[in-house]
């Protein structure tokens, strides 16, 4: 598998806080791969830089080839919009809206067609178990409903990349299997590459392998040990 | 693993042979490690022995295979004893590798290093039973899941541990 996406010295400061240190991932296409280590490491600010959602203070970040750190604020948005979808801890939907308002968003956002949109949207559903759960509002809905329909909505621009940031962190042992089970499973039938950020080992099990952040730094302990 | 009282328990909802008991308990419970017939057959032989059993019938031949076994009263009561009695939690693992962490400590040997390649090694394990619990049936997923609970409490110690090092090092080095 080819590396499609990668952080090279990478380096974010917070103020007098140094987040990342001159971090180094590369992350295959099709891969899952975990990002670990303990609560202010460093593992949801490389997955920020990552995703182009802010740029590194150093160093470079590749994704599919081209430089992700030099894209302008507009091109970073695109990018987001177009190649990479997002699931966090609480889900975030937009509470204003219903289940398939929320999943059909990016899709608006990105510039397909209303009509051509929430058909793509209505298809998850049932794909996630979702089925007659489309009208609901965010308020109506289980813990691991609404983060099926954050995977939903992740998954709706067909993303190459799924970033997850404690995905299940917010949801019972069994309710979070089902959610794990869900984006691994699906991510696979897509060809998609998913980085999940977790202090969760459990949820790590489920990534091809696992890297751990630490410091600011990131150690790679399997090609270590190659 | 009681094999003894685990054998009462598959003998008491009705007469068994040794074969199908050896059956049963590698298909509920002997995944990766199942029962020798030598196993079986010395375990019901002692089961005999004390009274907790006894032969039910037995099909001409006269062999060991050829008998099937009923549980007693006696055997019942041995068996409702162990199913009532808590086990001992015996954390075995951590304390290897707590030991593990000191003698690393103690003779200046790099034990950051040692917890890294055991959290990969622990790691590996449950990607192994995470498949096992996806793949089913239900009986063969939740004993994936108990692997995979103690598992990651292990991984708990270790990261609890991996961050006390310097303190513990100070603590244990004269």
């Amino acid at each position: 598998m080819s590396v499609l996406l990668a952080a090279r010295g990478v380096r974010k400061a917070f103020g007098t806080t140094d987040a990342l240190r001159g971090a180094d991932l590369e992350v295959r296409d099709g891969e899952i791969l975990a990002v670990m280590g303990p609560s202010g490491s460093g593992k949801s600010t490389l997955l920020h830089c990552l995703a182009g959602i802010f740029p590194p203070d150093e160093g470079e970040v590749w994704f599919d080839g081209n430089r992700v750190d030099r894209l302008s604020e507009a091109g970073r948005t695109a990018l987001r919009r177009t190649a990479f979808g997002f699931v966090f801890q609480f889900g975030q939907l937009v509470p204003e809206l219903d289940a398939l308002d929320n999943v059909a968003l990016p899709l608006l956002l990105g510039g397909v067609r209303r009509g051509e949109a929430y058909a793509q949207a209505a298809n998850w559903f049932p794909r996630l178990g979702l089925s007659e759960l489309e009208h609901r509002r965010t308020g109506e809905l289980s813990g691991g409903q609404a983060q099926r329909v954050a995977l939903a909505r992740a998954l709706a621009v067909r993303p190459k990349v799924i970033f997850a940031d404690e995905p299940t962190g917010s949801l019972d042992t069994l309710t979070g299997e089902q959610v794990m089970d869900l984006l691994v499973d699906v991510a696979r039938e897509e060809g998609a590459t998913v980085i999940i950020v977790t202090h969760d080992a459990r949820v790590a099990a489920y990534a091809d392998r696992e890297v751990v952040v630490r410091d600011g730094l990131v150690s790679d302990f399997r090609a270590a040990a190659r | 693993m009681n094999v003894s009282t685990t054998l009462l328990g598959l003998l008491e909802p009705q007469p068994s042979h040794g074969y199908e008991l050896k059956h049963e308990y590698d298909t509920l419970f002997g995944i990766g490690k199942p029962l020798s017939f030598g196993q079986v057959y010395g375990t019901l032989s002692r089961l005999e022995r004390d009274g907790q059993i006894v032969m039910h019938d037995s099909a001409p031949g006269g062999g060991p295979e050829r008998r099937r076994y009923v549980i007693t009263s006696d055997g019942v009561t041995r068996l409702e004893q162990w199913l009532a009695a808590p086990e001992q939690p015996e954390p075995h693992l951590q304390a290897v590798l707590y030991v593990k962490v000191v003698l690393a400590l103690l003779s200046d040997r790099p034990a950051s290093a040692y917890l890294d390649a055991q959290r990969t090694a622990h790691l590996d394990r449950m990607r192994e039973l995470t498949a096992m619990r996806k793949a089913g049936p239900l009986r063969r997923s939740l004993l994936a899941d108990f692997g995979l609970f103690h598992l990651e409490a292990d991984l708990r110690w270790m990261e609890v541990t991996m961050a006390r090092l310097n303190d513990l090092r100070a603590e244990v080095v004269r």
